[in-house]
Parts: C-alpha cells; sequence; structure tokens
C-alpha cells in the first residue's frame, strides 16, 4: 500500500491504495467516480481521459501513484455541482451527445484545448481531440460544439 | 420546425444529454450490487476441434471459486436468433467452432480468481481441419462444421422476380461486376457486460447492454427453463449497439446460469479482444452481378450472385443473406431481378448484423456499376440515377411498397449542394467525385420469432399532481435517441411542453418491444407512443368535459393549455379547487384559460392515476414468395450522398474531403438527432471503405482484436459532413416519420467508390481502399 495526496475536483484527498492501482479503477472503484469511462483498457480510445494539472490523461495508463502532489479534475468536477461548463452545455445543446461512453473523456479534452487555446480553429480542435475515438456522431457537432463553448467563453465577462 | 408541430421538428436538447456530459448516467459497469461474484468465460483456442475430455476439478479446487460450469451443468438447449436455425449451445458439447466457442463459465469473489481458475480447466483437444474461408469450406471433402448443415451450407436463397433471361435479350448493354469485401466490426465504444441476479422470490433479473431487452428476456427464458414472467431484463444506458448488441450473448446466459446457481449477484463482462472475437458484426461479402439496360438508361434486369462468409454460427446470418438480395429491388425502377445467395459456416467468429444489415456491400458494388454504365451510354450519373429513379406510390418487382419515397429530392439536393455540375469531369487527376444513393428499411415487417405479437406497447401515466407524464417503453435507447424521440412524439401527441414529459425504457416490465434494430423504433414505438398519448388525452379531456358539462369534442389541448371551442365556460370553480389543493404553492396557474396541470389533475382527482397505453404491429405485407418477410417494411427511408475524395497518386492514400449528404426522414422528430444519425453513419461507411478489417492469422485468431490495430475513424479522418434533411412525408409513419438509422449509410461506400474512381480512372471491387490496395491498382494499370 502507499499514501497519496492529490487534489480532486478540487478537494484535497489523503488515501492509502494499492501501490500497481490504475488510475482509473481509483476513480471509478474506490471514489465512486464512475463518470470517467473505460473501453479499451489500452490507451487507445480516450474514453478514460482526465484532467492531471490541467492537461489530459488516459487514466487506464496511468498509476494511481502518479496523481501524488497532482490536481486532477474528473468529468464530475468540470463544473460546480448542479452547474454546466460551457463545453457541457455546448455538448448539450448542439447534440454532440449520442451514446455518451466517449462524452466525459471527450468534453475533458475539449475544456484542455479552451483552456490553452480560447479560440483554436477547425482543425486545431479536431487535432486536440484526436485520441478521443466515437462511433456514433461522426465528430462534426463535437467540433462544432467545441466551437461554440469557445465563442461562449469568450463573451463571458 | 414544420409550422404545423409545436415539438416535432425541433431541436430540443436530448432528455439523455445532459446526464451523459456530466458522467451522471449510468452505464452498466457504472451499476453495483451487494455481494457481487465476477464471472469468466473459458474459450477455445482451437477454431475447430472435437473435445475429447474437460476436467474441471483444479478449477473448482481453487480458493475463492464459487461455481464452474460447463455443457454438462446446463440444458441442451439449442439457441440463436432466427428459431430455423437455432444452432449454438451456451458450451461447446463435444467440438469447438471457432477461436472464442464458449467451453465454460466461471463464478469467483473476483475477476482475477474467475480468470485464473478458467484457466485451470483441461480441455483435452483433437484438432479437426480449420475452414477459415469460404473456398475452404465448400471444397469437395470438407468437414461438416454443424452435422445438421451439410457442405457447410447455412442458408441459401433462390429468387427471382419477372423474366430475367428474357429482359437481357432484350438490353442494349450489359454490364458485368464483382465486389468482395471484409468483415467488419461495429467498434461499439462500451463493450457488452451483464449482471445476472437470481432473488429470493424467484425472479432472474439481468441487466444488460444490449439492444434488444425482449429477445434477450425470451432468450434466456427458453434456455434456463424459467418462465418469462420469472425473467426480467433492464438495459442501462448503453454505449452504442449498431447491430452486434440485437442478441442475447453467451455471457447473459452464462451470468443468468452462474447467478441461479449460486445465488449471489455475477456480472460478466468482454474485454475489448473478447468483443472482436465474439463477432456479431458485418460480414465478408462477395458479390457477382449482371446488369441489363437499354440505350436511353433505363435498367431492364438484374441478375446477382452473393455469398456470405458467415463464421460458426447463423446469428442474424438469414437475415443478412436475403437483405443483400432483396434491398436491390428498388429504389431505382428495375422489373426484373434474379438473386442467388448463400450463407456459408466457415470456422471465425459468428457474423450478423450491422447498420444498413445486409445491403451495404450489395449496394456499393451495384452503385458502382451504375456509374459505369453511364460512362459506357455516355450518361452523367445523375441523370442515369433520376431516369430510373421511383417515385412514391411505386412498388418494386419483390413487392416492396414505396408508400413515401423522396429519392428524388435528394438527389437533386446533393447534385445542387456539392457543385456537381460544376465538377463532374473537371477536376484534375487524383480529384474525384461520386454519386450514390440507397435506401433501407423502416421497421421489419415482422419480428424475428414467428409471432402475432404486437412489435411494442407503450403506457404513459399521468403524475398524480397534474404536472406532467411519464413515458414507460420497452424500447431500447442505445445512444441513437429514441428516448427522446418518444418524449418528443408524447409531447406533441398530448399538446405539452417536451419538458412536461419523462421517460423510463430498456425495461422488460414495461411492455413488449423488439429494441433496436431494423431502424424500426421512431415508426414502430413511436406509433405506440402517439397512441397512447392520444388515448391519455382522451381520458383527461373526458374528465374534464364531465366536470365541466360541456361535449368533450369542444375540448382540446395545445401548449400545455386547454383549448374549448364555442360558448366560453366558467373555468373559475376548477381554478379554486387546484389552487386550494396547492395552498402555499409559488407557481400557480394564471390566465383565462386551464392548464393542463389543472385538468390532468382535475382528472386524476376523478378516477385515480390515470394510464393509458398504446400499441403498434405493421399491417400484412409484401408478397407470398419464400423470404418476402425479410425487405418488407411499412416504410422505406432513403438518402443520396456525394463525396469528394483526393487520391495521392503516389502513395495511393485517399481523403475524403467532403461529403454531402440527403435523407428522406419523412418528418424529422428531433431534427439535431436526424443530422446525427446522418453524419454517423457517414463515419462509419467511411472507415469500412477505407480502413475496416478484422484479420485473421492462419490458426483463425482475429489479428487486430483491439481499437488500435482495428483502425476505426477518428476525428482527423472525417470530413464535413453536408446534412439535407429531406421530409417526404410517411403515410404509415406517426406524424409522417419514418427511418434514418441506417438508411443513412447505404450510399456512403459506393459514394467513395465512385468518387476514386473518377479521381484515378479506376475501378476497384474490393473494400477496405488502403493505399496498397490503390497503391497495387494504380502500379499494375501503368
Amino acid at each position: 500500500m502507499i499514501r497519496l495526496t492529490f487534489s480532486l475536483n478540487g478537494r484535497p484527498v489523503r488515501l492509502r491504495t494499492a501501490a500497481d492501482k490504475r488510475l482509473v479503477d481509483l476513480l471509478r472503484q474506490d471514489l465512486g467516480l464512475t463518470g470517467t469511462k473505460e473501453a479499451c483498457g489500452a490507451g487507445e480510445c480516450g474514453a478514460c481521459t482526465v484532467l492531471m494539472d490541467g492537461e489530459p490523461r488516459l487514466s487506464c495508463l496511468t498509476l494511481a501513484a502518479q496523481a501524488e502532489g497532482r490536481e486532477l479534475t474528473t468529468i464530475e468536477g468540470l463544473a460546480p455541482a448542479g452547474e454546466l461548463h460551457p463545453v457541457q452545455r455546448a455538448f448539450v445543446e448542439r447534440g454532440a451527445v449520442q451514446c455518451g461512453f466517449c462524452t466525459p473523456g471527450m468534453a475533458l479534452s475539449a475544456a484542455a484545448l479552451l483552456a490553452r487555446n480560447p479560440s483554436p480553429s477547425a482543425q486545431e480542435t479536431r487535432q486536440a481531440l484526436a485520441g478521443n475515438l466515437c462511433r456514433c456522431t461522426g465528430y462534426q457537432k463535437i467540433v462544432e460544439a467545441i466551437q461554440a463553448a469557445a465563442a461562449a467563453l469568450e463573451a463571458e465577462p | 420546425m414544420s409550422a404545423a408541430y409545436d415539438v416535432i421538428g425541433s431541436r430540443v436538447p436530448r432528455k439523455d444529454a445532459a446526464p451523459k456530459a456530466t458522467g451522471q448516467a449510468v452505464f452498466i459497469e457504472d451499476l453495483r450490487f451487494k455481494g457481487e461474484l465476477a464471472g469468466a468465460l473459458l474459450q477455445s483456442p482451437h477454431a475447430h476441434a472435437l473435445i475429447k475430455s474437460i476436467d474441471v476439478s483444479k478449477a473448482k479446487a481453487l480458493p475463492g471459486v464459487v461455481e464452474v460450469i460447463t455443457a454438462a451443468d446446463v440444458p441442451r438447449v439449442k439457441y440463436g436468433v432466427s428459431p430455423a436455425r437455432y444452432d449454438e449451445d451456451l458450451f461447446a458439447v463435444n467440438k469447438v467452432r471457432y477461436v472464442g466457442d464458449e467451453i465454460a463459465a466461471v463464478a469467483a469473489e473476483d475477476l482475477e480468481t474467475a480468470l485464473k481458475a478458467a484457466a485451470l480447466i483441461k480441455v483435452e483437444y483433437e484438432p479437426l481441419p480449420r475452414l477459415l474461408s469460404v473456398e475452404e469450406a465448400t471444397a469437395e471433402g470438407a468437414p461438416w462444421i454443424h452435422d445438421e448443415f451439410p457442405n457447410n451450407v447455412c442458408a441459401e436463397v433462390h429468387q427471382e422476380f419477372g423474366d430475367v433471361a428474357t429482359a437481357f435479350k432484350e438490353c442494349d448493354l450489359i454490364q458485368e461486376g464483382r465486389f468482395v469485401s471484409k468483415r467488419q466490426d461495429a467498434a461499439f465504444i462500451e463493450p457488452n457486460q451483464c449482471v445476472a441476479i437470481y432473488g429470493q422470490d424467484g425472479m432472474l433479473t439481468l441487466h444488460s447492454s444490449t439492444q434488444v431487452p425482449h429477445y434477450v428476456q425470451r432468450t434466456v427464458s427458453m434456455v434456463t427453463g424459467l418462465p418469462m414472467s420469472k425473467v426480467r431484463v433492464v438495459k442501462p444506458y448503453v454505449g452504442g449497439g449498431f447491430g452486434p448488441k440485437a442478441a442475447a450473448t453467451p455471457i447473459d446466459l452464462a451470468a443468468s446460469f452462474l447467478a441461479l446457481r449460486s445465488g449471489r449477484p455475477v456480472r460478466m463482462a468482454y474485454t475489448r479482444e473478447q468483443v472482436f472475437s465474439f463477432g456479431r458484426a458485418r460480414h465478408g461479402f462477395t458479390h457477382e452481378m449482371k446488369i441489363g439496360v437499354k440505350k436511353d438508361g433505363s435498367l431492364m434486369a438484374l441478375e446477382h450472385r452473393a455469398t456470405l462468409d458467415g463464421g460458426a454460427y447463423s446469428s442474424f446470418g438469414i437475415a443478412t443473406v436475403y437483405y443483400a438480395g432483396s434491398l436491390l429491388g428498388g429504389p431505382y425502377k428495375l422489373p426484373n431481378m434474379k438473386y442467388d445467395g448463400r450463407r456459408i459456416y466457415t470456422n471465425k467468429p459468428a457474423c450478423g448484423a450491422q447498420r444498413g444489415h445486409g445491403g451495404v456491400i450489395a449496394r456499393a458494388l451495384f452503385e458502382q456499376q451504375l456509374d459505369i454504365i453511364a460512362e459506357r451510354l455516355g450518361m452523367d450519373p445523375v441523370e442515369l440515377r433520376l431516369q430510373n429513379m421511383m417515385e412514391t406510390g411505386d412498388v418494386t418487382c419483390n413487392d416492396l411498397a414505396m408508400s413515401s419515397l423522396g429519392m428524388r429530392q435528394c438527389i437533386e439536393a446533393v447534385a445542387q449542394g456539392s457543385g456537381w455540375k460544376q465538377k463532374k469531369g473537371a477536376l484534375p487527376k487524383g480529384k474525384g467525385i461520386g454519386i450514390a444513393c440507397g435506401f433501407f428499411v423502416s421497421g421489419a415487417g415482422y419480428p424475428i420469432y414467428r409471432s402475432e405479437t404486437y412489435h411494442c406497447t407503450v403506457t404513459i401515466k399521468a403524475d398524480e399532481d397534474g404536472g406532467g407524464v411519464k413515458v414507460f417503453t420497452a424500447a431500447a435507447e442505445i445512444g441513437q435517441g429514441s428516448d427522446t424521440t418518444m418524449a418528443i412524439i408524447a409531447a406533441e401527441a398530448l399538446g405539452i411542453p417536451y419538458d412536461m414529459v419523462r421517460i423510463e425504457s430498456g425495461d422488460t416490465d414495461f411492455g413488449i418491444d423488439l429494441g433496436a434494430y431494423s431502424s424500426r423504433t421512431t415508426l414502430m414505438t413511436g406509433h405506440a407512443t402517439k397512441e397512447a398519448a392520444e388515448n391519455l388525452k382522451e381520458v383527461i379531456l373526458g374528465e374534464l368535459a364531465g366536470e365541466l358539462g360541456i361535449d368533450r369534442r369542444r375540448l382540446d389541448i395545445k401548449r400545455g393549455l386547454v383549448k374549448i371551442a364555442g360558448e366560453a365556460v366558467d373555468i373559475a370553480p376548477l381554478r379554486v379547487r387546484y389552487q386550494k389543493e396547492h395552498r402555499g404553492w409559488l407557481s400557480q396557474p394564471e390566465g383565462g384559460q386551464l392548464t393542463f396541470n389543472e385538468a390532468s389533475r382535475l382528472a386524476c382527482l376523478r378516477r385515480g392515476t390515470l394510464v393509458a397505453t398504446g400499441k403498434y404491429k405493421p399491417p400484412v405485407l409484401g408478397g407470398k414468395f419464400k423470404g418476402a418477410a425479410v425487405g418488407t417494411s411499412p416504410a422505406y427511408g432513403c438518402s443520396a450522398q456525394v463525396a469528394e475524395v483526393s487520391v495521392d497518386m503516389e502513395t495511393g492514400q485517399i481523403t475524403v474531403e467532403r461529403v454531402t449528404d440527403a435523407h428522406d426522414c419523412g418528418q424529422a422528430i428531433n431534427l439535431t438527432s436526424v443530422e446525427a444519425q446522418m453524419q454517423g453513419s457517414v463515419a462509419m461507411g467511411l472507415g469500412e471503405a477505407l480502413f475496416e478489417e478484422v484479420k485473421f492469422d492462419e490458426a483463425g485468431r482475429v489479428m487486430n482484436p483491439s481499437l488500435g490495430e482495428y483502425h476505426i475513424p477518428t476525428i482527423m479522418d472525417m470530413p464535413a459532413v453536408d446534412c439535407i434533411v429531406v421530409e417526404s412525408g410517411e403515410p404509415n409513419g406517426p406524424f409522417g416519420a419514418k427511418e434514418v438509422g441506417e438508411g443513412a449509410i447505404m450510399p456512403t461506400i459506393p459514394a467513395i467508390l465512385n468518387a476514386v474512381r473518377d479521381a484515378v480512372g479506376l475501378t476497384i471491387d474490393e473494400t477496405p481502399l488502403t493505399p496498397e490496395r490503390i497503391y497495387m491498382a494504380l502500379k499494375k494499370a501503368k
């Protein structure tokens, strides 16, 4: 067992866990944050994406131990409780959600993109999401939603 | 938005969008039950072998193991999809037929122990010759994979409509072509998973990531021997299906048995690798076609042969081999058609249904041949298609009735939208433009098993307080948006706002619904939902009329308000009653009109909880010939697409730069969801056209069982897809609606093929169109 201290969705967390525990299992099984999805377990689909210090990370390929001292954001923490992040709102309003299994990872990758590039081009948007697979949407409404979210964020005071 | 409707045709957000975007939506893996056991399968490492012995003693002795079961422990009940071909045993009886065939299942305290125990089961095999291709399986002297099916022929179809031989004699031009496609995987993002729970009350409840709760319930009941009333199947949110989730899986059945024996919840899941090795997705097809036309371009006759590499079991395959022929009856006027199809058993995972079931490769070759015919006749491909196009009211030679067909509008829309006239023939080498059409059933006319059952029943209950309604349906929301579609239909039919409708779905306790396949839900469950909503409205207005002492026919509900025709009626006494019941509430009904809330509350006070039901089954459809059931539908969706591609003449790399897509869905229920289905269909078709292929090694093992090696389109592969929604108004659909789920994929592969042909001047007769294949074709042509 190892001791870990990190920030999770804005709150400090201290816990003990197995040294070989994957981050996705710590989040889903031990902490009950089931919004993070696992679809391949091999780092190929992006469904398990979380943000570590604001950067997208594949939680199926990340050990829980690697969270030590970091700031983690999961889909549950992307917006304050009861609210939607502009990316989430745009996904909802613009039909970027179908089966929804890729959606949390997709939304987190998008939020990370907008945090570092507030007005990405369509091409930059696509590049930032190249590691997130979706089988339902053909991606177009996802790109449109992210661009709309960028515009909404820019319009915020 | 259509002026006639308040909610239908709008862009209201999906009911499940916010829960899914915030991570709240519950999928099967997010459900946890007290005391869960983990299940694991032992699967065959051999593609074809006799089982000489099975020894489970070491597995049973492993600490933590609760149950180990093999064929010896379960009833010998064959199952499958079509009752005419129940050819599967849950666990192999004496023989395994593909790498992955199930031999045993284990339940243990944790997954690690279950997997370890499965590995401790000792199986002695006697390998048999592996039949990994149609050629091997049909070779002289090949062993039979199933004793009951001689020469490995799973199904054969021989149909002739009209007189093909005579028609060919009258043709001015004959075009012949052949096409080969590869097996493909649906690659839904969520792997299959289930949890079975057997309660002290004698109920088996199976939570499963399925497209078809009803068929799973029926199969589990049949195989376990439990009555259907003791089996409940509940579908949580499902991470995509596209066809392969449209039947009970071995894990559904194995988990059920393990739960029955242990009395504890049992969870079983496929890994991504197991999803690939279970298969049940797109067949590999070989098609040969001979098409005869007149000098003026009129289509006269089609002679068509198809061979399907089926894998080890039938799954949906009988329907697949029928669809591969019947779906060429339209959308063009084709008076004579002959079809000979065969589905062959091989020692590979079974193939089944996938979006555009059975029809996509037949459509690809036919539309490619149309382009060649157009070239040989010196006609524009668009003109040739328009010239032969059926119209609303036409019936195909195989008795498919086009009760609405906006095909002409679709073709004209994509030709105009893509700038076809300016581009066709004017693009430089390496750039190409191609068009294709397609159509698909809007729901199978018959259930998978022979039955007079309604295909769906829907119950709507009014909230006792009058504040809204809840729709209960066993229909399967698998990402396509059926919950939202039903909520919109209920809102429209009741005359209330969309957000006053809640929905719960996917539970066999809610009634019958055959599930999400054959693009049936919008039309069929939509009808049942509409009927239930209309019946509920009737109940509420009937009570209100009694209360007001006026004729029911003077009343209607629109946008949440009660409309009273004719002379003024004093509503004040009713309002006072409602307000008295809500003393202290901040929001109270206002204005001169009664609200739905007041009317519904008062109706509830008069007769208790208000419930209404609706139901639907299609009328008797289609011809009397053998196989007429496959392809008949109450309606047909149709579409046209133009693809624009560039081909790197050095490397053979194809880039699809733009797709212009028009689809006739009869009437959009939710415009955003219609476009989403269209764009998703193009993505799947593009992947299948360009790079998707499940590959096998010489031992029959899947070589690329991962999302890294089986390449589905990423966001970088997808072009802009311009969507044009055509609404022809389907007389047999609820509010005029018909399908968009599967028809939308039909033109994608041939549109890309035709664009590539336009770009490089070569007819490619095999998918996927990998750079190697294009490079070799270019090299050979030099």
